[in-house]
């Protein structure tokens, strides 16, 4: 029975091979016998040795990882349209690889059954099924086989292979959107050309043929020196004839290939010399970003990323870049620094990709704040966005079409960060919300509100709030907002008292005799809750006496308490044990949490080693001592409860 | 007390015998084994008299998987038509799809339920055009259990005094808060659809809370 639900599976998987090559009513008949699947992000879709299913999947949405034997070493990495399971259908043995929900993750179970009249039918499919065995394509995340309908058995069996060997294998990625130019084109022209699509280089062809290849370099060394006026014709600067290779190649022959003729540039064409088609480029660029993970190399990806998908791929990278810092034990200073700078490049990115999408351009300046644990720059890994929108004052009868200029904004910039990872916020703390995106005289009147009136909810909703941090757009805003938080509380300084006694609410991370306290019940029970028992306490500290010293500018834990010891020389030591604490605990929290793919926040006691409880217990001392002075000094005892 | 006055047991056609007899056996509380049927109406109106179903669709849900071939989708006839609806809905009177009379659907639609859980959104406005419809033909109501997925979205919410929580959330709201994708809105089994997958993930959320069983989250 055809129906609106099997219309939309086959709509949606005639895009990925080889359901494109299966004509359409074949492939509407196939999608009304397929199941649509939810999975939990970590649940087990099936395990090594498991008989096999009647079905193999494509996911449909989220990502799924496959393992193997031994220590679960990862496969591969799944995404929308890629296809798992099914070669033990094919081959008719159990499960050699285990697959399980690496995010939350839809998939569409397709009956092996009704496909293999299709394999039979089609010799497209067929061949993709034995291409897809017998090649190797592009994969940043193992040693394998992306696209791969079988696992390749010699490689099971043979030991890992390393990434070195890897690269010759892996053919290189090149851009088919050729930036070409024709003989006559200005140099003018050109430049304007290379800005707008942020290129490097620019292929001269005539006829399709290339030609000639002009790069940054030609324009600084033959232009900007005066070498050849702006108004000149690309067939005076361009370097001809063009070095051309065919555009089956590797990743190491694409670097070797540069290194011999000393370019940052290679043309490939249909059959690799100057007389047929250009089909490609390659850059250094697309090479370095094959090789490694380095900061400079993602921070450029990111940059260059046109949609949302493009920096999800970009963030896993990311993520692996901060697991060897952690696992070569790169400071955590260092290592919070370079992370953090990559994921706000890759929040402004997304926003400058929503301003794209837009209709108009903002009515008037604006700013966004990342607030929280992200505007502390203490966020390692993804948890929850909050984030506030704050834009210039307006008249009162265009403040609700300015406001919700801004929501549609928040709507797209909220959804691209859920996208690459950023949970929504569960109590709406985020510029979408209309309680979050204001006008910065609507900003000083909360705020004000809050200060004036510190309840609870207040304390609570300052503490997340006044951690922010300029993410994208006007400093001016966040600077002027900044100066009326500290000249009110300045004036209401009992403000202070009620912060700090929000910092004290923390329950305590260890009992009467040492032992640590787990959470009495819930999904976490018998975990330990590293963020509100230990990092909580530390962070709300760090803040109310930063605040009450007027520092700005440091919304960092560890800096913020670097900068106490320094204001307090008598204090010196405890404000640096904190220092120390918090980034013994933000590592702890982080390599916990990419362990386990999750936020790192619960902790299983069971599963530290004796060494990893010392340490913990080490830092609650100074937590506690912490409180003390918290006590003393804000004369919270006597108006606690 | 009124001894004389008993209710006279009604005779009803078979296919409502068939469908009642199938409520004898004691239902199942694990919840992998429950089958939950989400579905959805489009009606003319609001007016359970005076206004008519246009289309159902509905599909199962069975330890978090919908099969696509156990999914129900019917076109009924109208007699009674407004203009307005056609903007929503999209159907119009003359579409290719194939239509049969409101008693046939209501058949079709029993022997396809059978003592599932039904599940819809606001499945209060549902039940009763279905439960209305039924009257016209001289039929008792519905016997399934309901669960409504605006109801238990509710549930999900953290206990925030920052969290105001809105007296109604609209199937849209869900869809943008699930991340579902919002193609097909407005055709029956297109929200049924949409639906069915934030009700996956709402018992998710839910399960995950202290003293959740099946047998509460049927209640």
């Amino acid at each position: 029975m055809k129906n609106t639900i099997s219309a939309r599976v086959a709509d949606f998987l005639k895009n990925y091979p080889p359901f494109n090559e299966v004509d359409t009513k074949e492939l509407e008949s196939l999608s009304e016998e397929v199941s649509i699947i939810y999975k939990v992000k970590g649940e087990i879709i099936f395990a090594i040795d498991e008989e096999a299913h009647q079905y193999f999947y494509v996911v449909h949405k989220g990502a799924v990882v496959l393992t193997k034997e031994p220590n679960d070493e990862v496969v591969d990495l799944c995404d929308e349209g890629d296809i798992f399971g099914l070669r033990p259908l094919i081959a008719n043995e159990n499960y050699k690889i285990g697959a399980k929900a690496y995010e939350e993750t839809i998939l569409y179970a397709i009956p092996i059954i009704d496909f293999k009249p299709i394999i039979k039918k089609h010799d497209e499919v067929g061949t993709f099924l034995i291409e897809s065995f017998a090649s190797n394509t592009r994969n940043p995340y193992s040693n394998s086989y992306r696209g791969k309908l079988y696992e390749a058995t010699s490689a099971t069996e043979q030991n890992r292979v390393n990434d070195k060997e890897l690269l010759d294998l892996q053919g290189v990625p090149y851009s088919k959107k050729l930036i070409t130019c024709s003989e006559n084109t200005t140099i003018k022209t050109i430049a304007i050309k290379m800005t707008e699509k942020k290129v490097g280089s620019v292929l001269v062809v005539n006829n399709k043929l290339p030609v000639g290849i002009i790069t940054d370099k030609d324009l600084r060394n033959k232009i900007a020196t005066g070498l050849f006026p702006i108004t000149t014709r690309a067939k005076n600067v361009m370097s001809s004839p063009v070095i051309t290779y065919p555009k089956k190649m590797t990743v190491t022959q694409a670097q070797m290939a540069m290194m011999k003729s000393d370019i940052s540039h290679l043309c490939l064409t249909l059959d690799g010399t100057t007389n047929s088609e250009a089909v490609g480029i390659i850059s250094k660029h697309d090479i370095m970003f094959e090789l490694g993970n380095n900061p400079a190399v993602l921070l450029k990806a990111i940059k260059r990323a046109n949609g949302f998908k493009k920096i999800k791929a970009v963030r896993r990278r990311i993520m692996s870049l901060l697991q060897g810092y952690l696992d070569q034990n790169i400071p955590l200073t260092l290592t919070s620094k370079i992370i953090s700078e990559l994921n706000d490049a890759c929040i402004k990115q997304i926003i400058k990709i929503a301003l794209n999408k837009m209709d108009a351009q903002p009515p008037v300046k604006f700013a966004w704040l990342a607030m929280g644990s992200q505007g502390r720059s203490e966020q390692l890994l993804h948890t929850d966005q909050d984030n506030a929108v704050v834009f210039e004052n307006v008249s009162q009868d265009q403040l609700e079409e300015t406001r919700n200029y801004f929501l549609d904004l928040a709507k797209i910039v909220t959804k691209g960060l859920f996208d690459i990872g950023y949970e929504y916020c569960p109590a709406e703390m985020m510029a979408s919300n209309p309680d979050w995106c204001l006008s910065l005289s609507e900003w000083k009147e909360r705020t004000f509100h809050w200060i004036t009136n510190p309840g609870p909810d207040q304390v609570l909703l300052s503490s997340i709030f006044f951690d922010y941090n300029l993410a994208y757009g006007e400093t001016s805003l966040v600077n002027d907002l900044s100066t009326h938080l500290f000249e009110t509380t300045e004036k209401y300084p009992n403000f202070f008292l009620h912060l700090a006694s929000g910092a004290l609410q923390s329950p305590s991370p260890s009992g009467f005799f040492r032992s640590f306290l787990v959470e009495e019940d819930g999904e976490y029970k018998d975990f330990f809750d590293l963020k509100r028992r230990a990092l909580m306490p530390l962070i709300d500290g760090a803040r109310v006496l930063v605040l009450s010293h007027k520092v700005k500018l440091i919304n960092n834990t560890a800096e913020r308490f670097e900068k106490l010891a320094e204001l307090e020389p008598n204090n010196e030591e405890l404000f640096l044990a904190c220092s120390y604490a918090t980034k013994a605990l933000l590592k702890f929290r982080t390599k916990h949490g990419l362990l386990h793919n999750d936020s790192g926040r619960f902790i299983a006691l069971t599963k530290l080693t004796k060494e990893e409880k010392i340490k913990l217990k080490r830092s609650f001392k100074t937590i506690k001592d912490l409180q003390e002075l918290l006590k003393v000094r804000f004369k919270v005892t006597n108006l606690l409860n | 007390m009124n001894l004389f006055k008993k209710k006279r047991k009604k005779n009803y056609p078979d296919f409502w015998m068939k469908y009642e007899a199938k409520f004898e056996k004691k239902a199942s509380y694990a919840l992998p084994e429950i089958r939950f049927v989400v579905f959805d109406t489009e009606t003319t109106g609001f007016d359970y008299d005076n206004d008519r179903i246009l289309s159902i669709g509905a599909l199962s849900v069975k330890n978090n998987s919908i099969h696509i071939s156990d999914s129900f989708e019917a076109f009924l006839y109208q007699h009674f038509y407004h203009a307005k609806n056609i903007e929503i809905h999209g159907i119009l009177q003359e579409e290719r799809h194939e239509r049969i009379t409101e008693l046939e659907a209501l058949i079709q639609f029993l022997d396809y339920i059978g003592n599932s859980v039904l599940v819809a959104h606001h499945a209060g406005f549902d039940k009763n055009m279905i439960n209305y419809a039924l009257k016209r033909h001289g039929m008792p109501d519905l016997k399934n259990k309901f669960l409504d997925t605006s109801v238990l979205y509710k549930r999900t919410l953290i206990n925030s005094p920052l969290l105001p929580v809105k007296p109604q959330y609209s199937l849209d709201e869900l869809a943008e808060k699930f991340d579902i994708s919002k193609k097909d809105r407005h055709t029956a089994l297109g929200d049924a659809y949409i639906t069915a997958i934030a009700f996956m993930k709402i018992v998710q959320k839910l399960k995950l809370k202290k003293n959740f069983s099946a047998k509460k989250l049927l209640k």
